[in-house]
């Protein structure tokens, strides 16, 4: 298999877990896998992206713009923002919930997302919208955005990796206390994607 | 044999253990840190592991541990190797007797650094040879080899992976399982202990100047070694050659995986140059591009070694304007320069973007509830309280760099570790008048602030110590310091007190503040700008990565939406929601600095509400 996947956010909001499950179960499939991550000060409320490159014909640490298969973006604005690296028939996986710069509320832009999801229906062929807080509104915390938008993209079909490889990533790497909770937020990513494709979502 | 999917900073890790490292020490700074961090994880019993109190102190440990013969590694990243420049210097000088590799991470763009200074120019100037890692599975393999050849030729050698090699993650297959066999795993290179000899481990004139004459007679036989070193490649064979090293050979491969017959040469050790290697690489080329990051070190080399034997190439690069002289290259950059260079099709485009909405900036900030800002606050509130008083600022290196931000903007200056104490003082010595900050971290205040605090004492300036004291090194994520009890060889050990530190360098006024009893930080700071001489005030109280307080805030009705909270302390917490101002759940700790500020005493603790885990 050969495949890029961005991941892209707002720093804490989870991605590199995302990106090492991905990475992970790709590896574990028996592909070959690289990644780059952003660390350092922009990890503090920046915004951050993951590069996850499956198999072997990957030199550079990070995806080539215009060559990601998927873009799989937290943040409204984060998948407008990293739409470059998108190949013209890519799929965007994008989480609708906004994150509200902290000089958002200093000057208020009136920035909510909204015109940003415009834009993406616009430019992709392939988008598919994701309410996580919806999703995690059992769960009582942005905890679970991370790995319910992951099991969203895994319900999409479109990542090429199994729901169980990515299942059996959570239950060996999430810290033991969070496991239970976190499996709940997978499977309910998984039934809002179903969901979504029920509802006439087409990628 | 076990696979590791591993950072390339835990390859260097890893390929450090296999070589049987015995001394490891380093001082965190991004992107090298995780080298040692993984060193703690993996096995390495009989192995000496340290945060040193900073990198001129690492250089040294690890120094005379390889005078004995021990096999050390230091780490660093590149402006680590400033502060080390003076011990490396010499070093180059005395030699060493076991394997002794420096691994300074320079970081192109720069990401999260002062400079952008190029660690093989270093090399260069220090005389010692240098290895140029292109992928974190070259890594693994080169930080061995650089063992062995600083053995062979009893030099320290440096080792400069960049920041997207020290970032990027592979998997790196391991000869042993460590999980069944830690013994196995890593085994110590052994070692014969130091045998004194002041004739060789002095260093004086005579020496230096018998060891430089050595040293300019040696570097070219490394020269001729590293010819035939397996990681400098050539590929390709056409007119048109291009040269490129580290991590710029992967955004070069990315491009060029489609035009294998283009000659494509990767020197994998740039100092001392190999020049054999690259005159063979040059055979039958009429022109030479040169794609690197930094300084055109390549580029630069092989225009000598091209006017040296009067070789009838053009060579283009950074200094011809085809490549960016500064900022990092990409594999996107490096297609652009090689399309126009080789006159081959552009790379495929993505979506056309030109009609893209305006971006909301997310420049980084202080996290929500970070005691730093209310440090920050209560120092900025102090001093418009004292409005005749002008007032000095100067910050450092840490996450207190971000107090520079709006709304706080209490940063005047920032330069490097250690320099906003004593620039401080040169503000006083320029506005005897003005009220003087220095506003540094408890680990940046070991690693080089003391001498600074010394020098205002003995030298009578006047000046406000402000040490922002969070208990670890929060930036570089959470290494142990002097102050935080603990140490890498997992032992308890005495805290140094920076309180006892200061009364014995005899500083006479030193108050302890809870930042977030924001009314007593206030009088503290504007009864220290009262004073002559050095005051020192600790604040005090724990990243918040590391603990919490229990209750997060809530918005009360008696609100009167006046924003000061928004405007004043610029929270991330603190959001407007509806025009409302309201606090996110979500990254709330609180801390309670707004409830303090809050003219109606809106904002209270959210009983029974959403509590930390």
């Amino acid at each position: 298999m050969n495949k890029d996947i961005l991941i892209c956010g707002v720093g804490g909001q989870g991605t590199v877990l995302a990106s090492k499950l991905i990475a992970a179960a790709a590896m574990n499939c028996g592909n070959t896998v690289h990644s780059a991550e952003t660390i350092g000060m922009a990890q503090r409320g920046g915004s951050v992206t993951s590069h996850v490159r499956i198999g072997s014909n990957a030199f550079s640490p990070l995806i080539p713009k215009g060559s990601a298969d998927i873009l799989l973006a937290f943040e409204p604005a984060e998948a407008v923002r990293n739409l470059s690296y998108l190949k013209k028939d890519g799929t965007v996986l994008v989480n609708s919930n906004p994150v509200k710069p902290t000089t958002e509320s200093l000057n208020d832009t009136g920035y909510d997302g909204t015109e940003m999801l415009a834009y993406l229906k616009e430019k992709c062929c392939h988008l598919m919208i994701i309410d996580a807080e919806k999703i995690c509104a059992p769960f009582g915390s942005a905890r679970y955005f991370n790995v319910a938008i992951l099991g969203a993209a895994a319900g999409s079909g479109r990542l090429g990796l199994s729901s169980d490889a990515l299942m059996q990533e959570i239950e060996a790497r999430v810290p033991a206390k969070f496991v239970e909770t976190n499996k709940k937020a997978f499977l309910a990513g998984i039934a809002y994607a179903d969901s979504q494709y029920n509802n006439g979502t087409q990628l | 044999m076990k696979k590791e999917y591993v950072m390339g900073n835990g390859a260097i890790a890893l390929g450090a253990l296999s070589a049987g490292v015995n001394v490891v020490s380093g001082y965190p700074g991004t992107p090298s840190s995780e080298i040692i961090e993984t060193i703690q994880k993996y096995p390495h019993d009989g192995l000496h592991l340290e945060w040193s109190v900073n990198e001129k102190a690492a250089m040294e440990v690890a120094a005379s541990a390889a005078y004995a013969g021990a096999r050390t590694l230091v780490t660093m990243k590149q402006v680590g190797l400033n502060v080390a420049s003076d011990p490396v210097m010499s070093l180059a000088y005395i030699g060493v007797k076991g394997g002794m590799v420096i691994v300074s991470a320079d970081d192109p763009g720069p990401i999260s650094s002062q400079t952008e200074q190029d660690t093989r120019m270093f090399a260069e100037f220090c005389r010692i040879p240098v290895f140029d890692p292109c992928s974190p599975e070259e890594a693994y393999q080169m930080i061995q080899d650089a063992f062995v050849y600083s053995e062979k030729y009893k030099t320290p050698v440096l080792f400069r992976p960049t920041t997207r090699i020290c970032h990027a993650y592979a998997s790196i297959d391991l000869a042993v399982d460590f999980t069944c066999e830690p013994e196995q795993f890593y085994t110590p290179h052994p070692y014969e202990g130091f045998v004194k000899d002041s004739k060789k481990w002095v260093i004086f004139p005579r020496l230096s100047y018998a060891n430089h004459a050595m040293i300019e007679k040696r570097n070219p036989e490394i020269g001729r070694d590293f010819s035939d070193y397996d990681m400098n490649v050539i590929t390709g064979n056409s007119k048109k050659a291009v040269f490129t090293s580290g991590v710029s050979y992967a955004y070069v491969k990315e491009y060029l995986k489609d035009y294998e017959d283009i000659r494509l040469c990767k020197i994998a050790t740039p100092y001392p140059f190999p020049e054999t290697f690259v005159l063979k690489a040059l055979e039958g080329v009429e022109e030479a591009l040169c794609i690197e990051e930094l300084s055109p070190y390549i580029e630069n080399a092989l225009l000598r070694t091209i006017g040296a034997n009067r070789l009838p190439v053009k060579v283009y690069g950074k200094l011809t304007g085809h490549v960016s002289p500064s900022g990092e290259n990409s594999a996107d950059s490096a297609a652009e320069i090689l399309a126009g260079f080789l006159g081959t099709a552009a790379r495929e485009s993505g979506i056309d973007l030109s009609d893209m909405p305006a971006l909301p900036m997310r420049p980084p900030v202080l996290c929500a509830g970070c005691p730093h800002r209310a440090s920050f606050y209560a120092v900025k509130k102090a001093m418009q309280e004292l409005p005749d008083k002008n007032s000095y600022f100067c910050g450092d290196i840490g996450c207190y760099t971000l107090g520079n931000a709006m709304p706080l903007d209490m940063v005047d200056t920032c330069l490097c570790m250690g320099a906003g104490i004593t620039m401080a003082q040169g503000f006083h010595w320029t506005d005897p008048d003005g009220v003087c900050f220095a506003f540094v971290g408890d680990s940046t205040f070991f690693a080089s602030g003391m001498t600074g605090v010394v020098n205002a004492i003995c030298n009578e300036a006047d000046m406000i110590l402000c040490v922002l004291d969070n208990s670890t090194t929060a930036m570089t994520g959470h290494q142990p310091h002097p102050g935080t009890g603990r140490n890498m060889m997992g032992n308890a050990v005495d805290k140094v007190s920076i309180v006892k530190v200061l009364e014995g360098m005899g500083v006479k006024k030193i108050e302890v503040v809870d930042p977030l009893d924001l009314a007593s930080a206030v009088r503290t700071v504007k009864e220290c700008a009262a004073l002559p001489g050095v005051k020192a005030i600790l604040f005090q109280s724990p990243c918040i990565a590391i603990s919490k307080p229990a209750e997060k805030m809530k918005i009360s009705g008696k609100c009167i939406q006046c924003k000061k909270c928004i405007r004043e302390i610029g929270c991330p917490a603190l959001i407007i929601v509806d025009g409302k101002v309201t606090i996110d759940k979500g990254l709330c700790t609180g801390c309670g600095l707004c409830s303090s500020i809050c003219p109606t005493a809106a904002i209270v603790p959210d009983e029974g509400g959403a509590r930390h885990e």
